[in-house]
């Protein structure tokens, strides 16, 4: 008998199942299952398969109703990451994972280790990673935490994908005392596979051999999984042990040497080891072909001695792989591993049982069938309205003073840290391995090419990338802010040039038991669907992380959308900067929308209103106008409006020089809606892009734009050394292009420093 | 001319330089491993950027000692070139390929963006052909590039400084050095020159779709320069 073996296991009760978060209806679940009171093995592999984190179990029912299939859809979600063909024999493999929790108390190792498991999501399945998003929400920038997390979580982020190799190219930083108690951060990863070399998590084959392969298995992280699906405490501190601790360096090595395995015949099925490791990924391979696992722990190479099998299967020690390959084969697979310096073993086999069957010490721990583990369960949770909605929104517009000088409220806008350059951020990622990046940070998307495969690497395709969401929005309508969500990752994409695909979406939340955040859950999940049927952009994979809030204060509805757009060119695609001597003209209409905007909670102090209005037709409109624009080669900026509107928009593309090393350029505008200066400049409202030409060109580009139904009318003229905007013929903004580079290129540092 | 890219585990330039040497210099280019002991035939090696083995106990010191650090020794020994870029110029600093050591950068963050270069010192196989008084535009992406070492100026004096940060003008000042390198230094060379090292990445500045092709100067000089020498 082993030692671990000889440990005494504690006694199975309803307050052992409570600790393990199941409550007792569960609990009685599990008895149902077994026929029979669980092991302690047991009890520890159900908690975590149906933890909300692995189950799904609240979201589950309204997840099915959004949209996942489309003539370029290889695999939707279900799977370690979407699949979408882009032509060639190519396709693109994506998602995003929250790792909410784990990087607020550990701030470096928890977002390190978030950007590893998203990798390997992506890599598992075949493809080599290429770039990385990360989307980030903090507390107030004066809370007393907010400057330790974001150092910690930025650091951690360039700690683990620089040393992978993987540009992380875009994404986004967003301050709100909502998040105060409960950062976000949500990595997205991005890879490219052949489409015929795209590797499954099925462990098919009765008699195949089951392979681990990766780092030992240690006691970090156990019970991670429940940790992220439970609320915030005081006592949440001390969780700090389950925050699992990442080596980059091992990830690379396990990139190459699945690659390597991949491009043999010997492999039959594959899957990480993320949440709830050991146990997951043999259970989830099992259900997906409809067999059986059985496992010899004594197999499993270990950092730790005397681990038990409860230990081991519930550990979440990170760059862990599983493997079924064909019987007869492991001897060229192990090899691969040893090339590599991998730990690796025979740890078990594909059985016709339909069971997980956990042998330990020569006896065995556990015994369940998959199909019920991997189900989970599936909860209709109650939802109502918040009473308190209709206050929160009350706004009247009427009563909010205008700023004496709107020049100064542009400034101040600009140098508010949701606007403000990220360049310190984004200089601490490696956003340049792999010499694919055409579009740095910065731009409304970034823009990698593909190599492989490219006949001329300075013509090659490109993929663009972008992550958003504006929680202020969900906040007050999470139906609209969801769509709002949709549209901007639509335009984004469209806006560098690009024809947006699909996307992933990270759905983060507070606790669902809580019928008004049930609501806010919904609601979104309606909207998404909504505008992914409207915006042609379906849902290819996803997660959701709920229980995002602290001492009973939720989280602001936070639906990250990353979205993923093709180009035939990627060289063709257009940055934000002005270049002198051009036309600048909008596609859109503006309006004198202003709920949930920046200018109101900067200038004025209140969040409240409603969101502006989407029409998606419009927006269609508007991103198809601009994407053929951009690749006819006929506009030399452009840049859609968003936080902060259009004079902020107007700005950043003064700001932005055209290319490295050009100088800034100024323009000067003359707007002649009969709006409020102050809403008209500052309001959100969607689909709109600022586009800049050469004058010559002024009468091709209308076509184009009202060929596809754009709204489109000519606003000024870049020159000069001044951003100017003239209302009709008041001049309502006129502040030197250097005075705004300074408050924009400041405003984050402030935080930080 | 045939070059060798070594790969070590944790290279993650390795494909970089491959694809520059390889597709956009039009060179036969092949990768050397780490485990083995010869690197076969070849007219020029190329030690890549990234994190071998982790860069855990001090950047590029385990990879120093690998199998295949003893051919590339011998082979920079007859005078063959070598260009060791960013954990690569690390990496031969360790081996003793070259002098100094490169340091935590003073920001104590990791730094991606573009430098400006000034191109100086003795000629080398790599910097012969770039014309003099050029300043390049070529990024870095590094944690560890603070450059010191016990005697500058004997460094100086031998023209041993080939790359120095500067401003775009080609000034040399603090606001240039983007790591708190002594005497704002980017890249050495060995006695013999034939051994290069710099920090910034020139296989990321080798095509104008990234934004710059200062960097193609570099292998384009190695080109010139086996061609003269047939």
């Amino acid at each position: 008998m082993s030692a671990a073996a000889t440990k005494k296991e504690p006694e199975i009760t309803e307050a052992l199942a409570k600790e393990h978060g199941l409550s007792p209806d569960e609990f009685r679940r599990v008895h149902d299952i077994l026929g029979r009171a669980p092991s302690y093995t047991e009890l520890g592999i159900f908690s975590v398969m149906w933890s909300e984190h692995c189950s799904y179990k609240s979201s589950r029912l309204h997840l099915r109703n959004l949209p996942t299939s489309g003539p370029r859809v290889i695999q939707g979600p279900g799977e370690n990451a979407g699949v979408v063909d882009i032509g060639d024999g190519q396709a693109v493999i994506f998602k995003m994972e929250s790792h909410n929790h784990p990087s607020f108390i550990e701030p470096y190792q928890g977002a390190a280790t978030g950007v590893g498991g998203i990798l390997r999501d992506v890599f598992t399945m075949g493809a080599r990673p290429v770039a990385c998003l990360d989307s980030l929400r903090f507390g107030r920038p004066d809370h007393p935490k907010t400057r330790h997390l974001v150092e910690g979580v930025v650091a951690g982020i360039a700690g683990y994908g620089n040393a992978f190799g993987v540009p992380t190219v875009g994404g986004e930083v967003y301050f709100d005392a909502s998040y105060d108690g409960n950062i976000l951060v949500n990595a997205m990863a991005v890879g490219l596979a052949r489409t015929d070399k795209i590797f499954y998590g099925k462990a098919k084959g009765l008699g195949n051999p089951v392979l681990y392969f990766g780092a030992k298995t240690g006691r970090d992280g156990i019970h991670g999984a429940t940790m992220a699906s439970a609320e915030f405490d005081e006592e949440s501190e001390s969780k700090r042990p389950t925050v699992q601790v990442g080596d980059p360096f091992t990830e690379k090595l396990l990139l190459e040497a699945c690659l390597e395995l991949m491009s043999s015949d010997v492999l039959v099925g594959i899957q990480d080891m993320g949440a709830a490791g050991l146990t997951s990924s043999s259970v989830e391979m099992a259900a997906r072909a409809g067999n059986g696992i059985e496992l010899d722990l004594d197999k499993v190479p270990r950092r730790e001695t005397n681990m038990t099998a409860y230990e081991c299967m519930l550990s979440e020690s990170q760059e862990r792989m599983l493997a079924v390959v064909h019987a007869g084969r492991e001897a060229e697979a192990l090899a691969i591993f040893a090339k590599w310096d991998l730990d690796a073993a025979v740890v078990g086999r594909v059985t016709d049982t339909g069971k997980i069957v956990v042998k330990e010490g020569g006896k065995v721990r556990a015994e369940i069938a998959v199909g019920p583990l991997a189900e989970g369960l599936r909860y209709e949770r109650p939802f109502a309205r918040p009473a308190s909605l209709d206050a929160e929104r009350a706004l009247d517009v009427a009563k909010l003073p205008v700023p004496k000088d709107l020049g100064v409220t542009l400034t101040t806008l600009l140098a508010s840290p949701n606007i403000a350059s990220k360049e310190w951020v984004y200089r601490q990622y490696d956003h340049m391995v792999r010499v694919g990046t055409v579009v740095r940070p910065g731009a409304d998307a970034a823009v990698i090419r593909v190599l492989d495969g490219a006949e001329d690497p300075a013509r090659a395709k490109g993929l663009a990338l972008t992550a958003d969401c504006n929680s202020r929005f969900c906040a007050l309508d999470p139906y609209e802010g969801a769509r709002l969500a949709v549209a901007e990752g639509y335009r984004n994409i469209s806006t560098v040039g690009a024809e947006p695909l699909a996307i992933t979406d990270c759905l983060n939340f507070g606790n669902p038991e809580r019928p008004e955040v049930m609501w806010q859950l919904v609601e979104a999940v309606r909207g998404l669907g909504d505008a992914c049927r409207a915006l042609e952009t379906p849902v290819v994979s996803g997660n959701v992380s709920l229980y995002n809030e602290t001492e009973g204060r939720a989280i602001k509805p936070t639906p990250t959308i990353g979205t993923v757009g093709l180009m035939p060119i990627a060289a063709d695609a257009v940055g934000v900067g002005f270049e002198e001597g051009c036309t600048v003209a909008l596609l859109g209409v503006n309006t004198d929308e202003i709920g949930g905007s920046e200018y109101l909670d900067r200038v004025h102090g209140k969040q409240a209103g409603v969101p502006p209005r989407l029409d998606t037709t419009r927006e269609v409109a508007v991103g198809t106008a601009c994407r053929n624009l951009v690749q006819a080669k006929l506009v030399r900026s452009a840049h859609d409006c968003s936080e902060g509107g259009l004079a902020v928009t107007l700005a950043e593309s003064c700001i932005q020089p055209a290319r490295a090393g050009a100088a800034s350029v100024g323009v000067t505008i003359k707007l002649d809606e009969p709006l409020r200066a102050d809403l008209l400049l500052f309001g959100e409202a969607p689909s709109r892009i600022v586009i800049s030409f050469p004058p010559e060109r002024e009468a091709e580009v209308r076509a184009m734009a009202v060929r596809y139904g754009a709204p489109f009318e000519v606003i000024g003229a870049t020159g000069g050394r001044r951003l100017q905007i003239y209302q009709q013929s008041t001049r309502v903004v006129d502040v030197p292009v250097d005075e705004l580079t300074r408050a924009w290129q400041g405003g984050f540092r402030a935080v930080v420093s | 001319m045939n070059v060798a890219v070594v790969r070590f585990p944790g290279s993650n330039c390795d494909d970089d330089a491959f694809h520059v040497v390889g597709r956009v210099m039009g060179q036969p280019v092949r990768f050397a491993w780490h485990k083995e002991s010869s690197l076969g035939a070849a007219d020029a090696v190329v030690l890549p950027g990234g994190f071998s083995y982790g860069d855990y106990l001090r950047a590029g010191a385990m990879a120093a000692n690998s199998p295949i650090m003893g051919a590339v020794k011998e082979f920079a020994e007859k005078g063959g070139p070598v260009l060791a870029i960013c954990n690569g110029y690390q990496i031969a600093c360790e081996a003793g390929l070259l002098d100094g050591a490169l340091t935590r950068n003073a920001s104590l963050h990791f730094e991606c963006r573009d430098v400006h270069l000034a191109v100086e010192g003795k000629p080398t196989p790599f910097t012969r052909a770039i014309p003099a008084g050029r300043v390049l535009r070529i990024p870095i992406a590094h944690a560890e590039g603070r450059f010191v070492h016990p005697n500058i100026e004997q460094l100086e004096k031998e023209g041993r400084v080939v790359f120095r940060y500067v401003d775009s003008a080609g000034g040399t000042n603090d606001a240039a050095n983007p790591n708190g390198s002594m005497a704002n230094i980017a890249g050495t060379c060995n006695a013999r020159g034939n051994v290069v090292g710099l920090m910034p990445h020139p296989e990321r500045a080798a095509e104008l779709i990234l934004g710059s092709d200062d960097g193609k100067m570099l292998f384009a000089s190695l080109i010139g320069e086996t061609g003269r020498r047939v």
